[in-house]
């Protein structure tokens, strides 16, 4: 199968898993961005996407897009290690025009899925697993707006662990965006640079409203 | 002596090739796949004629010096290549540019061989355009084509400054499919040492593997040996560091003629010495005369403030400038060919009038050029070439004039063929620079490429069947057969006899030393005197080689100062052949020049009455002198006359 | 001015393809008008005349077009300058002091031979794949016969400028060989004459390069950046869609 055993095959993975993963960056942002304003509102949508088939479906489509993106980056990875020889340069530069992002997106990744992993911890695992289990603590796990006020209303160490996220985050975007465009072959001499700006407002629009809520919820909680 | 019979056949200029194809025996595709042919060289004509020749059906075996087949010095040719195809609607045809080649060649070559190589020009670029060449286009869709020296149409098509290297990768891209395909077999990082005959017959190389230091042996039932000129003898040229005559030496030391040694190109535009420690000398395109003037002041006092350093070229108005080739040759202006070019340079130089710090050095200046098309259009034209200047020299060209002066180019001059391209020795041709055939005393610029595809993919592929279709009951040859022994034997001896000098000379302070005597005496201006100092200079130095060089390493290993040592060992004797000839031919001609033979003008001086005739030098042994032979050139169809580029 | 300069040269020497390698270091007084490859055969008759063996390194047109040079110089294939070969460097891009280290091209694919000369017969075998436009000699149109725009025949020329010197594997940090591929594969499909066998040309040099071991290209320019041709990466995105569409039409 060429999408396993070619380079560009393999490659058509990352980008397609990637743009999905923005996608849906983009979708639960909207939803952040409604919890600054009402919690109400935030906690319709959370019934919505509680314990029924479509959102157990979107779960598993989007918990598998997470462990495609991500198996497909060791195995990138390794091959390309593999690839560079036993011998090491012993001096290396970063030529000029070579992003820095976009030669360390396998360690930007695992700062992301930490941060997933922290993230999923918070939400998911209290919200969606628990109301599967049938196990509840004081909050109810539809009640998302309550979770997001006690995880983040004054609680400097979670806010500043979510701004290292999605600082992380951006840096792996900016590349990663343009990457996939470029992946899919949708490029030529005068919309590189273009896709590259592109990417970096993408990057920043997404990574920035985030950490803007985040600082909202730490001081204000969600809307009233 | 030996009849020197060319084959030329029979019948009016424009039938003569047309006739041979139609009359020449072929051998069958069934018969095609018994018979392997060597061919050693991937260069323009080795990698077109390897293409063509396994495409035909042929085992071929293919050698080259460099990592990959691509890398042959072919590549490094700018300009562009010359085709009659008459796009411009200017005048060109076939004719014209036979007629051009043979005037450009100071009327020393074959007449049917340089007809032969207009007629196939056309199919060249079509043939290129196929494979994907992309030649610089109109906007319109079509060809583009610009004007080079000797030449009064625009007949030169061009990819920028690089059409040597997109040339040669279309006929690397066709080697690369016949070697993907297995029908030829690729050998990298060889180089070739001897040609073994059996039988009066070539059936066979010993090679060196670069890498390993292993003496190899192939046989096959022909050789092509197409390894290029040989002006490395010279030190300083504008050849690879690795282009080297040492195939065509021992062919010729097998008993293959050497045709016309002294004629050797020096090209008008390079950028001038600069030091001891300089390596090799880099060519300005000469497609930078279309547009760039050249001159040296008038007034000495202003040469001499220039090498003092004291002025800069700018500085000198131009009502003091001598633009020189233009006052000479109004006609061609500075697109006179290239030795008129050259010549030209170094009287001004020699006269006092050098423009650098050696004396060596004119000026070829764009501010006309500048003025009157914008620097926009002259950075698109010649950009590349200018940026390369700057690295080099650290001069910008855009506002100080450019400092050229002439040097080592090409070989003219190589293994004598016939019109088959076989040289004397039955089974074994040679193609391209490596042989002597269509360029005469001179060469025009964009004639090389033009040459080497004709070679490889038009006349070789036919010319060889001529030759093999008796061989197609001769069985393969076991490489065990004495002859191969003997050969094998021979070269280790060599190899060891060189290891166990243990002098004091590096190779490349001896290869410096005779660099210097051949530029002293045999370069640009020779005369009789010079000549057999030079002869008896190069009989010492070759002595003192083989007394005092030092080697480090081992012969059966990588090494690299041995491969070094084994070609400067031949140039030592090809210097010597070039000296020799260059006194036998008392006249002046192309790029020979007597100072004993010139006009009261100063320009070349032939004689047609006693030097109408390739010299071939057939070898007679070591420490004997050679013998020439003579092939007369009789021209039928054009009449010489005296060059002239004055009006 | 170019002036008289003192640098410490750092060389990496290595026997043979099996044999360890270490760093040796050479003092070198130089003059910056010299040529780094002129350096580098001064020091080579020095090593010579002390009865050592010279370094080995690939070179010979010496002008920057045979692709033959391949010398990663103070961690940059082909040095410092931008658009230029290992010969094309002159010493004028030192200064008085600097240590220069000179390393062979690290990549899987290009195993060192010795000291400083890798194989670069990888490249030779993806082209053998299908880096060609499968025409025979003789029997083709005339070359004017189909007009090619200039447009496409300009980006066919700025692709096929690639010398394959290696510098783009060599400088990648995976080991990829995609700019190498993309300029070829590149070139022949913007030409009409090479359109005719794109999809199976883009797919069979793309099983080549995989199976000889090159990395998987992961977009980060390194290649285009240090391409001595300034090759550009849109066509390793033309490269991507050709072999995407080859894929989906199978």
């Amino acid at each position: 199968m060429w999408l396993l055993n070619s380079s560009i095959g393999r490659k058509l993975i990352m980008s397609i898993s990637g743009l999905f993963l923005i996608l849906f960056l983009l979708f639960h942002l909207c939803m952040n961005i409604a919890a600054v304003f009402s919690g109400e509102a935030y906690n319709m949508v959370c019934e919505l996407l509680g314990t029924n088939w479509y959102a157990l479906v979107g779960t598993l489509v989007l918990a598998a897009g997470v462990v495609v993106h991500f198996v497909y980056a060791i195995m990138l990875t390794l091959q390309n290690r593999r690839a560079r020889g036993a011998d090491r340069y012993a001096t290396s530069a970063r030529p000029k025009g070579v992003e820095w992002a976009s030669q360390n997106m396998f360690v930007l990744g695992v700062i992301v899925i930490l941060g997933l992993i922290l993230h999923l911890t918070h939400f998911w695992a209290n919200m969606m697993l628990a109301e599967l289990a049938g196990v509840h603590g004081e909050i109810a796990p539809t009640d998302g707006a309550a979770f997001i006020n006690f995880y983040f209303q004054g609680n400097i160490v979670n806010t500043v662990l979510y701004l290292i996220w999605f600082a992380a985050l951006w840096f792996h975007l900016t590349h990663g965006f343009w990457s996939a465009i470029q992946t899919l072959g949708w490029n030529n001499n005068i919309w590189l640079s273009r896709w590259e700006c592109i990417s970096k407002w993408v990057a920043t629009i997404i990574c920035g409203l985030f950490a803007i809520v985040t600082i909202i919820f730490y001081l204000n909680g969600v809307g009233a | 002596m030996a009849e020197i019979n060319s084959k030329i056949p029979q019948g009016p200029l424009a039938e003569k090739w047309t006739n041979y194809k139609a009359h020449q025996k072929l051998v069958n595709p069934a018969n095609k796949r018994r018979l392997d042919i060597i061919v050693v060289g991937t260069g323009l004509a080795g990698a077109s004629a390897a293409a063509s020749l396994a495409e035909m059906g042929f085992n071929v075996l293919n050698f080259c010096i460099q990592d990959s087949p691509r890398r042959a010095h072919s590549i490094a040719a700018q300009g562009g290549i010359n085709a009659a195809k008459n796009y411009q609607n200017d005048g060109d045809s076939v004719y014209r540019l036979f007629y051009d080649t043979i005037k450009g060649g100071d009327y020393r070559a074959r007449e049917a061989n340089v007809y032969r190589l207009a007629e196939v020009s056309n199919n060249i670029i079509d043939q290129c355009v196929a494979q994907g060449v992309p030649f610089a286009r109109e906007y319109g869709g079509l060809l583009d084509n610009r004007s080079f020296g000797g030449a009064q149409v625009s007949r030169t098509f061009y990819a920028r400054g690089q059409t040597g290297q997109q040339l040669l990768l279309g006929a690397y891209s066709a080697l690369s499919r016949q070697i993907g395909k297995g029908k030829v077999k690729m050998y990298n990082r060889h180089e070739m040492l001897d040609v073994v005959i059996i039988d009066g017959r070539a059936r066979g190389i010993i090679t060196r593997n670069l890498i390993t230091g292993k003496i190899e042996r192939y046989a096959a039932h022909a050789v092509v040996v197409a390894t290029g000129g040989y002006v490395n003898t010279f030190f300083l040229s504008t050849n690879a560091m690795a282009s080297n005559g040492s195939a065509a030496w021992q062919c010729y030391k097998k008993g293959a003629y050497f045709a016309n040694p002294c004629m050797v190109q020096i090209h008008p535009t390079c950028i001038p010495v600069k030091g001891d420690f300089q390596s090799k000398l880099t060519l300005m395109s000469e497609s930078l005369r279309n547009d760039g003037r050249i001159w040296v002041p008038k007034k000495l006092e202003d040469a001499k403030a220039l090498q003092a350093g004291t002025k800069k070229g700018k500085d000198i108005p131009e009502e003091d400038r001598d633009y020189y080739l233009e006052r000479r040759y109004p006609a061609f202006g500075n697109l006179v060919p290239r030795d008129v070019a050259s010549r030209a340079a170094k009287e001004r130089c020699d006269a006092g009038y050098g423009v650098n710090n050696t004396g060596r050095a004119v000026f070829l200046d764009f501010s006309e050029a500048i003025g009157r098309l914008g620097k926009e259009v002259v950075k698109q034209k010649y950009g590349n070439l200018f940026d390369m200047y700057e690295e080099i020299t650290d001069d910008n060209p855009y506002e100080t004039p450019m400092m050229i002066y002439p040097a080592l180019h090409y070989s003219m001059g190589g293994l004598w063929v016939d019109y088959e391209l076989m040289t004397s020795i039955p089974g074994l041709f040679a193609i391209g620079e490596a042989n002597f055939s269509d360029h005469g005393a001179n060469r025009l610029g964009a004639s090389a490429l033009m040459q080497g595809l004709a070679d490889g993919y038009f006349v070789l592929p036919y010319t060889i069947q001529n030759y093999l279709s008796d061989q197609i009951q001769v069985p393969r040859f076991s490489t065990d057969l004495p002859e191969f022994d003997a050969a094998e034997k021979a070269i280790k001896e060599r190899i060891n006899k060189l290891m166990s000098i243990k002098g004091k000379e590096t190779v490349d302070s001896i290869h410096k030393r005779l660099g210097h005597i051949m530029w002293e005496h045999i370069g640009m201006a020779r005369d009789e005197k010079g000549l057999q100092e030079a002869i008896k200079m190069l009989k010492d130095l070759k002595k003192e080689f083989w007394s005092n060089v030092f080697i480090p390493g081992s012969g059966d290993d990588q090494n690299t100062e041995l491969e070094k040592a084994l070609r400067v060992a031949d140039f030592l004797e090809i210097g010597e052949l070039m000296a020799r000839d260059a006194l036998n031919r008392a006249e002046s001609c192309g790029g020979h020049f007597r100072v004993e033979h010139q006009t009261e003008e100063g320009e070349a001086l032939r004689h047609d009455d006693k030097f109408m005739y390739v010299a071939c030098w057939e070898y007679q042994g070591e420490d004997k002198d050679p013998v020439l032979l003579k092939e007369d050139l009789n021209y039928q169809f054009v009449t010489p006359q005296t060059r002239n580029y004055k009006k | 001015m170019d002036k008289d300069i003192k640098v410490t040269l750092k060389v990496w020497r290595q026997k043979g393809p099996k044999a360890k390698g270490q760093f040796e270091t050479y003092p070198m007084e130089i003059h910056q008008s010299v040529s780094f490859l002129e350096m580098l055969d001064i020091l080579n008759e020095r090593l010579v005349k002390e009865g050592k063996e010279p370094i080995v390194f690939d070179h010979d047109c010496r002008e920057g077009i045979c692709g033959m040079c391949s010398l990663y110089v103070n961690g940059h294939p082909h040095g410092p300058a931008t658009g230029a070969t290992t010969c094309q460097l002159y010493m004028r891009r030192f200064h008085d002091g600097e240590t220069i280290t000179i390393e062979p091209w690290r990549s899987a694919g290009f195993p060192v031979i010795r000291d400083l000369m890798v194989d670069r017969s990888a490249y030779d075998k993806i082209m053998q794949a299908g880096g060609f436009v499968s025409v025979n000699t003789g029997g083709v149109p005339d070359a004017n016969a189909i007009p090619i725009p200039k447009k496409d025949a300009d980006l066919a020329m700025d692709a096929a400028a690639c010398i394959g010197c290696g510098a783009c594997a060599a400088a990648c940090k995976n080991g990829s060989a995609m700019l190498f591929v993309s300029a070829k594969v590149s070139q022949l499909a913007l030409l009409p004459q090479g359109r005719v066998e794109a999809a199976r040309r883009a797919k069979a040099m793309v099983a080549k390069m995989d199976e000889l071991g090159f990395g998987n290209c992961t977009n980060t320019r390194a290649c285009e950046m240090e391409c001595p041709k300034n090759i550009s990466v849109s066509n390793i995105a033309r490269l991507n869609r050709e072999f995407l569409k080859a894929k989906l039409k199978d």
